[in-house]
């Protein structure tokens, strides 16, 4: 069977003559192989006396040896307190109330600490309390122990003392007296009343200095509104839950729009109570975890939506009719819920700020409440502007900042940088060797809020107070500190805190203070006085757009960046695009056609994409990567701030390109234009599929007039099987004999649909209680991400869900089905999003379990599937057995590692790990334990006060994070308990009901209010 | 064995010393014996005959003092500084102000008994006579050992050369009768090829050898990382034997965490120095063969040492160098185990799990902590249930299903693999 065929391999095989051809043919490495890099050079290894059977024995001797010491324990000191702090008992947590205030995230918070160390945070839970921990906040805790921290003060780049820094900033204020120069004191919002006072005496002291405040990601427009009509710089606080009807234009008010935690109050409303329950109408341009969860999405770019807005206006106000029928018809509900009805916006202008007041006015919002107005935002984007003028302009004589870094997150960074040189003496309290910090006269080392005393008043309404709850880990000193030392005032820092916060505790003792972590009083009454309405909303009318609009945004896993270096964070897959590791330009499918954009998946499992280059104004952003998003309005482009940090990061961290680069005049909607470049970027996307491809037992969905009018059946049907030939429902059937559950603790998770808007705090909280090991860009591209509890995110591939259950009930035959399933891959261009937390399932009739040959997977009598590290080999069947693919493989030792340089690779960053958890190491399976170590203390501390186990006293660390109370955790065999009402109610159903697994996580049926 | 002679004749003879001394003594002074009894139960708190402590050394304090003087001071000495009395003054500040508790139930004849007591002159420092060392000699039954082996050898070589003088004898006679000995080759070699020609034989010996060796090589494997009996040294010789034995101080003093946590603490310095501010040296009657009281006082420097404790100055110095002890019961990582479940909700003894404490000079570990051992227990403790709230309604269901009147840890789920590994 001689072929005469012949295969070319290349073209380079037709030159006869070809060398490269010959070398080929003979040589099968046209490289020699590199053993140089392992066996050196030639000369030193024959001068080596070390012979081949030398190394032989070596060898040999050093394996026996390995093993022999191998079997020698090592030796463990013990070294206890010499004088042990009342407190502190060894092995059992203590827990401080306090809260986080960073410029960006504000909240009331516990923390929970063991032997000193903070370890985790947790949700204050008292009544008043600013809730809702977002992600960010949860992952503080390890941004305390950031190895890379400016660990002492330097003065021009040289470690300093602080006895030095203050004589040369007092000389420097000084100087400024006598000449007349401008000191400034440039801080974030700090919202701390007592830091004002001391401000304010500086100024008294220092009669030329000035206090600009500056937030990177800048609400500057929504505070000039608030503040032309109620005559205070604030932003007007919203409580969702007294909404019937809610419109959002373009605020993403369950991310960080105005400073979130608008979360929970929203959540509330969402869950169907008496056949009720909120309606969300969401008009932006970006796919937000807002939009996300709203019934109505409409996608507009930015000057649709200002029209929009005006049109509400005038249809609230004077009840012109809208020509948009779905804004017409957005109005209408609007002004049906009279008081009921609010309007939120996010769009960055004052005029649509102004009208977004006048509607709620209109309609007197009950959710709507601007006297307990929000004071965390503060900074002035037309100051910051001034300021850098007047620094070029080389006004400046002293520039001091705290909590800011303008050399990173302004526009005009390289203006600011350069007129930096112009200050006689600049001082940058930081708690990085960041771009700002490097480039001042003096670097004040900062401590970590968890190491700071201090006072937050986070809404009008609310005076927290901050304490530390570790001793400063390294040479730093609070601002606070430093301004007390400048205005020769000895008293320390605490001592005037706690003198001062004297009339803002409304009775409360300063301990009692300090044990809350806040007071709460009632807000003064604000009145709004008459501002031009009328003009903004016209003005607003007139919006066009040319170009793109671009909508800057911040992430829930990055926010404004100062985070950056927490690798949790990094590793943390954004809500809705899934991506971590990475920011990246949004487009429509529509625009990235026509720009020639494209996403791809490669062999390994990786998301591709194309990078383009953003130009606004004269700036360009060179190599954005680019994501194809399903919902983003036709002719907009989103992008997140916070990325593209260089310094004070671990190289690993320095991803993503910076967005602050076109945020000019500190407003987040810019006019872009984009063009495609070189190259493809690679992502580390930890989810590929994006459809639910029809499978509506997965998530199941169903409209509010359904389930108000039709049967628990119809909406939340159980599955059906064959037994005997007759129809059955699976729940019934079953291979396996059951266990009787019914004594003792038998703990159920609940997971309702409604109320979970994706936000991702649990993701976080799961990572800090259970020592999950993050594993950086690469490996989350080959899908070895390890975390416990993943939010699996879905889009419909029609309109709606339940469009894609008609299509794919309608496709019949082998060909049309293969056309239909293809098509239905392949999003809406503004398809319904539904998230769902996924963590292990605790089937009580386990599949991983059955396959196990060394039996480390077992069930437990409460419901929980155990996982016993230690006697796992790493077969991995039960990971392929099992039908949720909850279970995480340790490909790698990710502990004490410096392939894996996170925060388990050094001692500072090790200081957070739980000790009640145990650190996996290589080749192991692990997953979701249900925080079996949470469920045994509980039960511990009970046993030990000899009572039964309290109503709802036992929780998960995803149960006790979620603030919008869509994760319940507890004992269905309480009755009295809340999962023990959830596991009757009629939307309740298990993940993948008809094979069987009968599992202890429990989802509620989603409803979406379709009026 | 040398040495240990020497430690015994020594003390032998201080203690017949001191009991000399003593019984003499209170021959002729009834109120000396009182009031030593009062000098302990009232000042040894902060007093010593022979050394400060919290306060001045009290031999032959009536002779430094007036004896009315004395009972003034006893009884209040606050109102006697108050009073301005340049001698309260003086010995007040002498003391660093350090308040002397006022004793107004003592009356002056009591004052006279203990003025008694401490004006006994100090026994003479014992000092070994020469001449009197006790050679170690050899136990008794060792002898005998050595004896019997001696004899047991000598008995078989008489034997082997008996048997070898037998087999000559028929050799010769076999060889005056002229009879041939078939001569069988009876070398080693045959013997093995004979074995390995029964293939029966070589499977059931190479199965047995395995056997054997798997058996053995188990039995080693498994006491790997069980480190049952470790006894490291450590920085400070800390006898349990002392304070929980001849002391009787509660475990749970000391180890309070076990109370409450996961930990059974080594206790703080600080706790140390609740008893040791006062106590400086241990009694003659504690020093024991193998540890001389100068030893142990010694130790009790290095505790001083760790914590910062001026001994002569009765202050703190600030000073402090943590003691890094060697850790004994090492659990390893993947292993939750909570001393507070165990201590406080079971209510097992410490020394279920720990040993006899109370006798060990040095602490050891006394339990293999395998997780068979821990099973074991859990098998066969039945767990405490009376007056816990908590067990109340799960007891009862779970006797009733189980059929049994008490439950034991495994059957309330102490066998379930997540209870501690996690």
């Amino acid at each position: 069977m001689a072929s005469n065929k012949k295969y070319w391999k290349s073209v380079e095989e037709l030159n006869e003559n070809s060398s490269i051809v010959e070398t080929l043919r003979n040589n099968e490495f046209v490289e020699p192989i590199p053993v140089d890099q392992f066996l050196g050079d030639k000369e030193s290894l024959s001068a080596s006396s070390t012979t081949r059977r030398d190394f032989l024995k070596y060898v040999g001797f050093s394996t026996a040896a390995a093993s022999l010491a191998a079997c020698e324990g090592p030796v463990v000191k013990s070294i206890p307190y010499v004088v042990q702090p009342e407190e502190i008992i060894p092995g059992v947590a203590d827990y401080y109330a306090t809260t986080m205030a960073d410029g960006f995230d504000f909240a009331n918070i516990l923390i929970k600490t063991r032997e000193g160390r903070p370890i985790k945070v947790e949700n204050n839970n008292l009544e008043g309390a600013k809730t809702g921990a977002n992600a960010r906040v949860h992952a503080s805790v390890l941004s305390l122990y950031d190895s890379l921290r400016l660990k002492q003060p330097k003065i021009a780049g040289k470690d300093a003392t602080w006895a030095d820094v203050n004589t040369k900033v007092k000389a420097s204020l000084e100087d400024a007296k006598a000449k007349g120069g401008n000191v400034v004191v440039l801080t974030n919002t700090m919202a701390s009343p007592s830091t004002d006072a001391l401000i304010a005496s500086l100024v008294a002291k220092y009669p030329t200095t000035k206090h600009v405040v500056y937030d990177a990601v800048s609400e500057s427009n929504a505070l000039d509104a608030f503040q032309a009509v109620y005559g205070v710089r604030a932003l007007a606080n919203y409580d969702f839950s007294k909404a019937d009807v809610i419109v959002s234009v373009g605020a993403d008010f369950l991310g960080d729009w105005q400073g979130g935690g608008f979360d929970a109050g929203y959540a509330q409303g969402r869950i169907p109570k008496n056949g009720m329950m909120s309606k969300h109408i969401q008009i932006e341009s970006n796919m937000s975890l807002a939009g996300a969860n709203a019934d109505v999405r409409i996608p507009m770019t930015v000057a649709q939506q200002k029209q929009a807005l005006a049109d509400l206006y005038y249809a609230v106000v004077s009840g012109a009719q809208p020509k948009n029928a779905q804004i017409a018809k957005a109005a209408k509900q609007l002004k049906d819920a009279k008081n009921k009805g609010v309007v939120v916006t996010g769009l960055d202008d004052v005029n649509a700020q102004l009208v977004v007041l006048a509607i709620n006015n209109a309609l007197q919002s009950a959710a709507f409440n601007p006297s307990d107005a929000i004071l965390t935002r503060k900074g002035d984007a037309k100051a910051v502007a001034q300021l850098v003028a007047d620094m070029k302009a080389g006004k400046v004589h002293t520039l001091i900042m705290n909590g800011v870094n303008p050399a990173y997150t302004l526009a005009n960074s390289k203006d600011f940088v350069a007129a930096l040189k112009s200050v006689k003496l600049s001082v940058a309290f930081s708690m990085k060797e960041d771009e700002t910090s490097t480039l001042t006269t003096i670097a004040a080392a900062a401590p970590h809020y968890l190491e700071s005393w201090g006072d937050v008043a986070i809404t009008r309404s609310n005076y927290s107070i901050m304490q530390p709850t570790i001793r400063p880990l390294f040479n730093t000193k609070q601002f606070q500190e430093a301004l007390l030392t400048w205005t020769d005032n000895t008293v320390a820092y605490y001592d005037f805190l706690k003198s001062f916060s004297a009339t803002s505790l409304a009775g409360k003792s300063w301990n009692q203070a300090v044990h809350d972590g806040f007071v709460a009083s009632v807000a003064s009454p604000l009145t709004a006085v008459s501002a031009d309405y009328a003009s903004a909303a016209s003005a607003l009318a007139q919006a066009k757009s040319s170009n793109f609009d671009l909508v800057l945004y911040s992430k829930v896993g990055m926010g404004d960046g100062q985070q950056a270096n927490n690798p949790w964070l990094q590793e943390f897959p954004d809500p809705i695009t899934r991506v971590s590791w990475d920011n990246y330009v949004t487009m429509s499918k529509a625009d990235a056609e026509a720009a020639g954009v494209k996403n791809w998946n490669v062999a390994n499992g990786g998301l591709n994409g194309s990078y383009v280059t953003i130009k606004v104004g004269n700036t360009t952003l060179e190599n954005v990567p680019a994501i194809i998003q399903p919902g983003q309005a036709k002719g907009t482009l989103g992008l997140a701030f916070g990325y593209g940090k260089k310094l004070g990061l671990k190289e690993e961290m320095q991803v993503g390109v910076n967005a602050y680069a076109l945020y000019a005049n500190l407003n987040s909607n810019q006019s872009a234009t984009i063009t495609v470049v070189e190259g493809e970027h690679e992502f580390a996307c930890v989810q590929l599929q994006k459809t639910l491809m029809g499978r509506g037992d997965i998530i199941k969905e169903t409209t509010l007039e359904v389930f108000n009018t039709k049967d628990a059946k119809v909406w939340n049907p159980v599955p059906m099987v064959s037994l005997d030939h007759k129809p059955t429902a699976a729940t019934e059937v079953d291979l396996w004999d059951s266990f009787d559950r019914s004594v003792g603790h038998h703990f159920n998770l609940s997971i309702d649909l409604n109320a979970c808007t994706g936000c991702g705090a649990c993701v976080i909280a799961c990572h800090a209680e259970n020592n999950v090991p993050v594993v950086g860009k690469s490996e989350v591209r080959r899908s070895r991400d390890m975390h416990w509890l993943r939010i699996d995110r879905y889009y419909s591939s029609k309109e709606t869900f339940a469009g894609d259950i008609v299509e794919k009930e309608g496709a019949s035959g082998l060909m049309d089905s293969i056309d239909t399933f293809a098509g239905m891959e392949d999003p809406s261009e503004n398809p319904q999003v539904a998230f769902q937390p996924v963590m292990c399932q605790h089937c009580n009739h386990a599949p991983c379990e059955t396959v196990c040959p060394v039996a480390a997977t077992s069930h437990g009598r409460e419901g929980q599937n155990h996982m016993a590290y230690n006697r796992c080999v790493g077969t991995r069947y039960c990971a392929n057995n099992c039908p949720y693919k909850v279970r995480r493989f340790n490909w790698f030792l990710y502990n004490k590692n410096s392939e894996f340089d996170y925060h388990m690779n050094d001692d500072l960053g090790r200081m957070v790990i739980n000790p009640d958890v145990n650190v996996r190491s290589r080749g192991v399976m692990e997953k979701c334990s249900m925080c079996i170590q949470m469920t045994q203390a509980v039960k511990l501390k009970a046993k030990r006060e000899g009572r039964a186990v309290g109503k709802d006293e036992f929780q998960t660390a995803c149960s006790a994070a979620c603030s919008s109370g869509a994760m319940k955790f507890g004992d269905i065999n309480d009755s009295a308990s809340d999962v023990a009402k959830l596991v009757e109610s009629d939307r309740m159903y298990h993940l993948l009901e008809h094979i069987g697994t009968k599992p202890n996580v429990m989802y509620h049926v989603k409803v979406r209010n379709d009026k | 064995m040398k040495k240990v002679g020497n430690h015994k004749s020594f003390s032998k003879i201080f203690f017949s010393l001191a009991f000399v001394l003593l019984t003499s003594l209170s021959a002729f002074s009834q109120d000396v014996a009182k009031g030593k009894e009062l000098f302990n139960t009232n000042c040894a708190a902060c007093h010593k005959l022979d050394a400060k402590s919290t306060g001045p050394a009290l031999r032959g304090v009536e002779a430094k003092y007036d004896k009315e003087w004395l009972y003034k001071w006893v009884k209040n000495s606050g109102d006697l500084i108050k009073s301005g009395d340049a001698q309260a003054v003086k010995v007040f500040e002498e003391n660093n102000k350090v308040p002397m508790t006022a004793f107004p139930q003592l009356s002056n004849e009591d004052i006279d008994n203990i003025l008694a007591y401490t004006s006994e002159p100090a026994p003479a420092a014992p000092t070994p006579a020469p001449g009197t060392q006790v050679v170690g000699e050899p136990s008794d039954s060792g002898v005998s050992n050595n004896v019997i082996l001696g004899v047991l050898t000598l008995v078989m070589a008489m034997l082997i050369v008996m048997l070898f003088l037998v087999y000559n004898m028929l050799t010769k006679i076999a060889d005056a009768k002229g009879l041939e000995v078939v001569q069988k080759n009876r070398s080693l070699m045959n013997v093995f090829r004979a074995f390995a020609k029964n293939q029966f034989l070589v499977l059931v010996s190479a199965i047995l050898l395995l056997l054997v060796s798997a058996y053995f090589a188990y039995g080693w494997m498994m006491q790997i990382g069980v480190d049952q009996g470790y006894e490291p040294v450590q920085p400070i010789h800390y006898s349990h034997r002392i304070h929980a034995g001849e002391n009787g101080i509660d475990c749970k003093y000391c180890h309070s965490a076990a109370r409450v946590g996961k930990h059974s603490n080594i206790p703080s310095l600080n706790v140390c120095m609740n008893c040791h501010k006062n106590i400086s040296e241990v009694a003659e009657t504690t020093a024991t063969e193998e540890h001389s009281k100068v030893f142990y006082d010694g130790e009790i420097a290095k505790l001083y040492d760790a914590v910062g404790w001026d001994k002569s100055l009765q202050k703190y110095t600030g000073k402090t160098k943590p003691v890094k002890w060697v850790r004994i019961h090492n659990l390893p990582d993947h292993v939750y185990f909570n001393h507070s479940q165990h201590v406080t909700v079971a209510g097992v003894e410490c020394q279920t799990c720990h040993g006899p404490v109370e006798e060990m000079e040095i602490m050891k570990q006394h339990a293999p902590l395998t997780m068979g051992w821990c099973i074991n227990c859990h098998r066969e403790t039945n767990v405490k249930v009376e007056d816990n709230a908590y067990y109340k309604k799960i007891h009862e269901e779970l006797s009733k299903k189980y059929g049994v009147s008490q439950l034991t840890a495994a059957q309330m789920g102490g066998l379930e693999c997540g209870k501690c590994h996690y």
